[in-house]
C-alpha cells in the first residue's frame, strides 16, 4: 500500500503485487501479534502478571472454540454467499448430541466423536433439504436469511423440546484443576485448550495441503474462477457443509466442556462472537477466522480484568459492530474487487 | 375454548401487527433488513416502565417520550450501520437487539431479570372505566376486552396512516430506494436520510407495540423482548405478504390463531415442550413460506426485491 507507484510491464507488476500481498499478509499478522503483546504487557502492568496470564489462558480456550466455530461460518459465507444464522445452533446440536450419546451408554470421548459426526450429518441434511432446493429456485437474500433463521429456530427448539431448557453439563468431572505455578486451569479446560489448539493446527494444515482444502479456499476466494478450472461444484459444497458441521460440533463440545454448564440458548449469543471472528478475519478466509476467533476470545477474557465478567459477551458484540463499521473487509482482507 | 382465550389471541395479533407494520415499512417498502425490531420494542417498553416507576411520570406522557427515545436509538443504529451492505446491516441490527437484551438483563436500572412492576395503575383505572361502560352491553366480564379494543383501534389508525404515507411522494421515494438505490441517489434524493426516516418510523411503531406488550403482561422482564421475537414479526410479514399493509393484519391474525391454537391440542405435553413446539412451528413457517410462497398470501412477487 505504501509502495510508490511506478510504471512497469504488466507481468512484472503482477509478480510484484503477488510478492507484495504475500509480504503484506504476514506483516499484518505480525502487527496484530505485536498489538496483542502490547495489550498484554499493559494489562500485566495495570492488573498484575498472574491475573493477566490467567485471563490469557482463558482467552485461548475461548479463542479455540470461537475460531473453530467461525471456520464453518466463514466457509459457508464465502462459498455459498449464505449468512448462516443457524450456525450457532449447530454448535448447540454438537453439545446435545454428546449428551444424547453419553446417555445411550457411550463413553464420553466416543460420544463426543459421535456427536461431531452427527452434527456434520445434520449440516449435510440441511444442505439437501433446505439450501440446495433454495439455490435451484434462485432464492433472494431475504428468503435465504429467513430460511436460515427458521432453520436455527427448528434446530434450537427441537433440542429444547427433547432435552428441556434447564442448565446441563456434559457429565464430566468439572471440579479437578491443574496448578501451573500460581495459575489454575480446570482439567477439562486444559483438555479443551489442547484439543482446540491441536484442531486449529490440523485444520490449518488440511486447508493448506489437502486437495479439498485448496478447492474450498479457491471457491471461497473466487467462485467463477474455481468453476472454470474444473472443480466439481456440488462436491465442494457438500464437503463444505460436512467440514463446517464437524467443526461446529467440535466447537460446541469445546464450549460445553470449557464453560461447564449450558442450556440450548447459547447458540445465538455465541453466533455473534462467531460473526465477529468471521468479519475480523475477512469473510471466506478460513485462517482469518481462526485468528479472528483468538482475538475475540482474548479480548473477551481480558475485558474481565476491567469489567464484571457478565459483560463478556458484550465485548464480542461491540467488536462485531466496530469491525463492520470501520474494517468490513477484515484484518487480512483487501478492498473488494468488482466481482 | 373460552372467549377470553380468543380475546388474548386478538390482543397478541394486534400488538404484533403494529410491530410488523414497522418491518413491512423497512423490509417490504424500503428494502432494509431490520433484524433488530425487538430491540426497539424493548427500549420503548422499558422507557415507559422506568419513567413511570422511577421518575413518577404519567403513563400517558411516558408513551410519547418512549416513542421518541426509540426513534433516537434508531438514529444512532441507523447512522452507524445504514451505510453497510444489506447483509452486514442485518447482522449489525441483530447484534443491537442482543446488546439491548443483554443490557436489560444485567444492568441495575432495568431491574435485571427481576424486571419492572407497577407502571400500569393509570391504564387499569382507564380499563376499569371502559369495562363499566361495556357492562351496559353485557360484556363487563371480559377483563382484556378494553385492551383488545384499544390495540386494534391503534393498529387500524396506524395502518391507514401508513397506507396514506405510501401513496405520497415520500412513499414512492422509499420504493425507488428499494428498487435501485444508486438511481434514486442520482435523482438527487438523500438516500441515507430517507432510510433513517423509514427506520425511525419502524422504531416508533415498535415502541408503541412495546407499550401494549407492557400493558398486556403487566410486568417487564427481558425475555419478553428476546431478539427472536423480531422473527415472529418476519413470519407474520411473509405470511401476510410483502409490500402489503393489509396483509400484516391478516398475517398476524392467522399466525397467532395457529400459534396459540397449538395450546389447545397438545394437552399431553409439558409447558416447556409446548413453548418449544411453538418456536419450532414458527421456524417451519419461515422455512416453508420462503420456499413455497416467498411473496406471502397477499404479496406481490414484483415488489419483493431486496438489494444484495
Amino acid at each position: 500500500m505504501s509502495a510508490t507507484p511506478t510504471v512497469r510491464a504488466s507481468a512484472a507488476e503482477d509478480d510484484a503485487s503477488a510478492v507484495r500481498s504475500r509480504l503484506a499478509s504476514p506483516s499484518r499478522l505480525t502487527v496484530l501479534v505485536a498489538v496483542m503483546a502490547v495489550v498484554f504487557c499493559l494489562l500485566a502492568a495495570l492488573f498484575g502478571l498472574v491475573p493477566t496470564a490467567q485471563a490469557t489462558i482463558n482467552g485461548f480456550v475461548a479463542g479455540s472454540y470461537t475460531g473453530l466455530g467461525a471456520i464453518g461460518l466463514t466457509l459457508v459465507l464465502g462459498i455459498l454467499k449464505l449468512v448462516n444464522f443457524a450456525h450457532g445452533d449447530l454448535l448447540v446440536a454438537g453439545a446435545y448430541f454428546t449428551i444424547l450419546f453419553a446417555w445411550l451408554g457411550l463413553p464420553l470421548p466416543l460420544a463426543m466423536l459421535g456427536a461431531m459426526v452427527a452434527t456434520a450429518a445434520l449440516a449435510l441434511v440441511t444442505e439437501k433439504i433446505v439450501w440446495q432446493p433454495l439455490r435451484q429456485a434462485k432464492a433472494g437474500t431475504l428468503q435465504l436469511f429467513l430460511s436460515a433463521i427458521g432453520l436455527g429456530l427448528v434446530i434450537r427448539f427441537s433440542v429444547q423440546f427433547f432435552a428441556g431448557s434447564q442448565v446441563r453439563t456434559l457429565g464430566a468431572n468439572v471440579v479437578d484443576s491443574i496448578a501451573l505455578g500460581p495459575l489454575r486451569l480446570g482439567t477439562l479446560q486444559a483438555v479443551a485448550l489442547l484439543v482446540g489448539l491441536a484442531a486449529m493446527l490440523l485444520v490449518g494444515l488440511a486447508l493448506r495441503f489437502t486437495g479439498i482444502g485448496k478447492e474450498m479456499r479457491a471457491f471461497a476466494d473466487n467462485r467463477a474462477l474455481a468453476e472454470v478450472s474444473g472443480i466439481d461444484t456440488q462436491h465442494v459444497i457438500n464437503m463444505t457443509w460436512i467440514v463446517s458441521g464437524f467443526l461446529a460440533g467440535l466447537a460446541g463440545i469445546l464450549y460445553a466442556t470449557a464453560i461447564g454448564s449450558f442450556n440450548p440458548n447459547f447458540g445465538l449469543t455465541l453466533l455473534l462472537s462467531l460473526f465477529a471472528a468471521t468479519v475480523l478475519g475477512g469473510i471466506g478466509n478460513a485462517y482469518g477466522a481462526l485468528v479472528g476467533g483468538l482475538v475475540i476470545g482474548l479480548s473477551q477474557e481480558w475485558s474481565t480484568l476491567m469489567f464484571n465478567a457478565r459483560w463478556k459477551p458484550a465485548v464480542g458484540f461491540a467488536l462485531l459492530i466496530l469491525m463492520l463499521l470501520f474494517m468490513p473487509q477484515g484484518i487480512f482482507g483487501r478492498k473488494k474487487r468488482g466481482s | 375454548m373460552s372467549v377470553d382465550f380468543w380475546i388474548n389471541v386478538g390482543v397478541l395479533a394486534g400488538i404484533y401487527g403494529i410491530f410488523t407494520l414497522g418491518l413491512q415499512l423497512n423490509a417490504g417498502f424500503t428494502g432494509l433488513l431490520n433484524f433488530g425490531q425487538a430491540g426497539f420494542m424493548a427500549i420503548g417498553a422499558y422507557s415507559i416502565g422506568i419513567l413511570v416507576v422511577d421518575h413518577g411520570w404519567s403513563l400517558w406522557l411516558a408513551l410519547p417520550a418512549a416513542v421518541l427515545l426509540a426513534c433516537l436509538a434508531s438514529v444512532v443504529v441507523g447512522i452507524s450501520s445504514l451505510r453497510l451492505r444489506s447483509d452486514h446491516f442485518a447482522i449489525a441490527t441483530i447484534a443491537f437487539a442482543e446488546i439491548v437484551r443483554y443490557t436489560l438483563q444485567n444492568a441495575a436500572f432495568s431491574g435485571g431479570n427481576q424486571g419492572i412492576l407497577g407502571f400500569d395503575d393509570e391504564w387499569r383505572a382507564a380499563s376499569g372505566w371502559m369495562l363499566s361502560k361495556l357492562g351496559a352491553f353485557g360484556l363487563g366480564g371480559y377483563t382484556q376486552l378494553p385492551l383488545l379494543l384499544v390495540v386494534w383501534l391503534s393498529f387500524v389508525a396506524l395502518l391507514l396512516a401508513l397506507q396514506g404515507l405510501q401513496r405520497t411522494g415520500w412513499g414512492r421515494v422509499l420504493r425507488a430506494i428499494r428498487e435501485d438505490e444508486d438511481a434514486t441517489a442520482a435523482l438527487g434524493k438523500n438516500v441515507l436520510s430517507y432510510k433513517l426516516q423509514s427506520l425511525g418510523l419502524a422504531a416508533a411503531l415498535a415502541a408503541i407495540a412495546g407499550f401494549f406488550v407492557a400493558l398486556n403482561v403487566t410486568y417487564l422482564y427481558p425475555t419478553v423482548f428476546d431478539p427472536t421475537f423480531t422473527f415472529f414479526g418476519y413470519a407474520i410479514l411473509v405470511l401476510g405478504g410483502f409490500a402489503s399493509y393489509g396483509g400484516v393484519a391478516i398475517g398476524s391474525l392467522v399466525f397467532w390463531a395457529l400459534l396459540e391454537g397449538t395450546r389447545l391440542i397438545d394437552a399431553s405435553l409439558s409447558a416447556g415442550q409446548q413453548a418449544s413446539l411453538r418456536f419450532i412451528i414458527v421456524g417451519l413457517f419461515l422455512l416453508l413460506l420462503s420456499r413455497l410462497r416467498p411473496q406471502g398470501l397477499l404479496g406481490n412477487v414484483n415488489e419483493m426485491k431486496v438489494r444484495p
